[in-house]
């Protein structure tokens, strides 16, 4: 075991970089793709039938296959269309296919969408119908209904499940080193074991940045909650 | 073009092997981790616990990535430490098969362990009282019952270990993703071939929730459900 190679300073900028890269992925996909999950979910409850037969689709399609093979498909598929390749040396947003980093970012936000709409869309069909009665008996419209009652109580009702999502997508992250010249944690510690020959210290290296990560997440997690979710805690007085 | 789809299908067989193989692997380890942390012995618990929380935190790929290169160089080290002249080369299967293995085994121990965990416990005194053994038991009693309560979430796990076998082409197996990567490479035209691998992992995934759904449905006969 030679562990000091791991600690040349070159080395932990290479982490470090790797590091802001994972950290960056995964906040802009789970933003990005938290928002896309708020829409289809809701078109996923909701009453017009053509639609919530396409994002079913969407979901099951995106839970069906394996995310590198979408990533591999956004990143080097979508490339070859003639359509995309006509307008991505000037038309925006087009020109963004060329990044690998906006390729990760769409591959990854749209699977993490996938997963969370049916999470969320979950937790709405289980919303307690007296609560909605009683908001509809308030003379709340449909829209009012949601935003001010079924939203707030469902998406609190999905943090436990939604923290396990959070974590799976740090781990997804790794796959971004599938793609030629992104350079995430797993990509660093890959650099590392060639550059160095030490697979063993490379890659226990970033196993441990991962497991430090993830502790992290799910510690906020439990924070958030505490907060959040003190409604439901069993009582303690 | 047609010998490249041949070839993804023919690759696909791979991946039903190295997941069928897998989910052997797991299977075991789950069961050895359930009656690990269920034995009421600390050492044992404490082992299995972390086992279950260290693999959960850490991406499959780097899991994988450490076995299979740090693997063999770990075992080449042993063999010239014991004076041995030979060198072992992991074949990308084996590796995959032991890793996808070894990670989903920390799922399943939590699945098993929950459906162990659901049953009655005077089931088991019952069966002891009859004088039968732990391992009668253990087949006679507790495991179908068990069947039950595991398989909704023994059919997630299999359906995340089955994507799972997919980041084995990056260790060089040759399954069906590799080889839809190569035709790609080969013929400039991804978006088909990508497109193809993934609806061949949509019917895997479609099958073996209508076979699990199935099987559910047998091992729940004669189960009251409450009304509501």
């Amino acid at each position: 075991m030679k562990w000091h190679v791991i600690f040349e300073p070159q080395n932990l900028e290479l982490y470090g970089t790797g590091i802001l890269t994972t950290l960056g992925l995964l906040f802009s996909s789970l933003a990005v793709g938290g928002v896309l999950a708020l829409i289809f979910a809701l078109l996923l409850t909701g009453p017009w039938a053509p639609l919530r037969w396409l994002v079913g689709a969407y979901t099951y399609v995106i839970r069906g296959t394996p995310l590198l093979i979408q990533v591999y498909l956004i990143y080097y598929g979508l490339g070859q269309l003639e359509w995309i390749q006509a307008r991505w040396d000037d038309v925006w947003p087009w020109t963004h296919f060329k990044e690998p980093f906006f390729c990760a970012l769409l591959a990854f936000s749209l699977n993490t969408a996938g997963y969370t709409a049916e999470m969320l869309a979950g937790a709405i069909r289980e919303t307690s119908a007296g609560e909605i009665e009683a908001a509809q008996s308030f003379g709340m419209s449909r829209f009012q209904v949601m935003l001010r009652v079924v939203l707030p109580s469902a998406m609190r009702r999905t943090l436990p499940a939604y923290s396990n999502e959070v974590v799976m997508m740090l781990q997804s992250t790794s796959l971004a080193s599938a793609v030629p010249s992104m350079l995430d944690v797993t990509a660093a510690a890959s650099r590392i074991y060639s550059d160095h020959y030490l697979p063993f210290e490379a890659y226990l290296a970033a196993a441990a940045i991962y497991l430090v990560a993830s502790f992290c997440l799910i510690g906020a997690f439990k924070l958030g909650e505490r907060h959040w979710l003190a409604y439901l805690a069993p009582r303690k007085h | 073009m047609n010998a490249y789809y041949a070839g993804i299908l023919q690759g696909s067989l791979l991946t039903v092997g190295v997941s069928l193989c897998a989910l052997l692997v797991s299977i075991g380890l789950g069961l050895l981790g359930a009656a690990a942390k269920l034995s009421g012995r600390p050492v044992m618990v404490a082992l299995a616990t972390g086992y279950t929380t260290i693999i959960r935190g850490i991406p499959d790929l780097v899991v994988m990535l450490l076995v299979f290169y740090g693997g063999t160089i770990g075992i080449n080290h042993l063999l010239e430490w014991s004076g041995s002249k030979a060198t072992v080369d992991i074949s990308p299967f084996l590796a995959g098969v032991l890793t996808i293995g070894f990670i989903y085994g920390a799922y399943m121990t939590e699945t098993f362990r929950g459906a162990i965990l659901s049953i009655p416990k005077g089931q088991t005194e019952a069966a002891w009282a009859f004088g039968m053994s732990r391992p009668q038991t253990f087949l006679r009693i507790t495991m179908p019952q068990m069947v039950r309560y595991a398989l909704p979430s023994f059919t997630n796990n299999w359906l995340v270990l089955i994507k799972a076998t997919a980041l084995v082409s990056l260790i060089g197996l040759k399954e069906m993703t590799y080889l839809a990567k190569q035709a790609s490479a080969a013929t400039r035209s991804p978006f088909e071939f990508f497109l193809f691998t993934a609806g061949l992992f949509l019917i895997y995934t479609t099958v073996s929730l209508y076979a699990l759904r199935r099987l559910n449905a047998r091992y729940s006969l004669g189960t009251k459900r409450g009304q509501l």
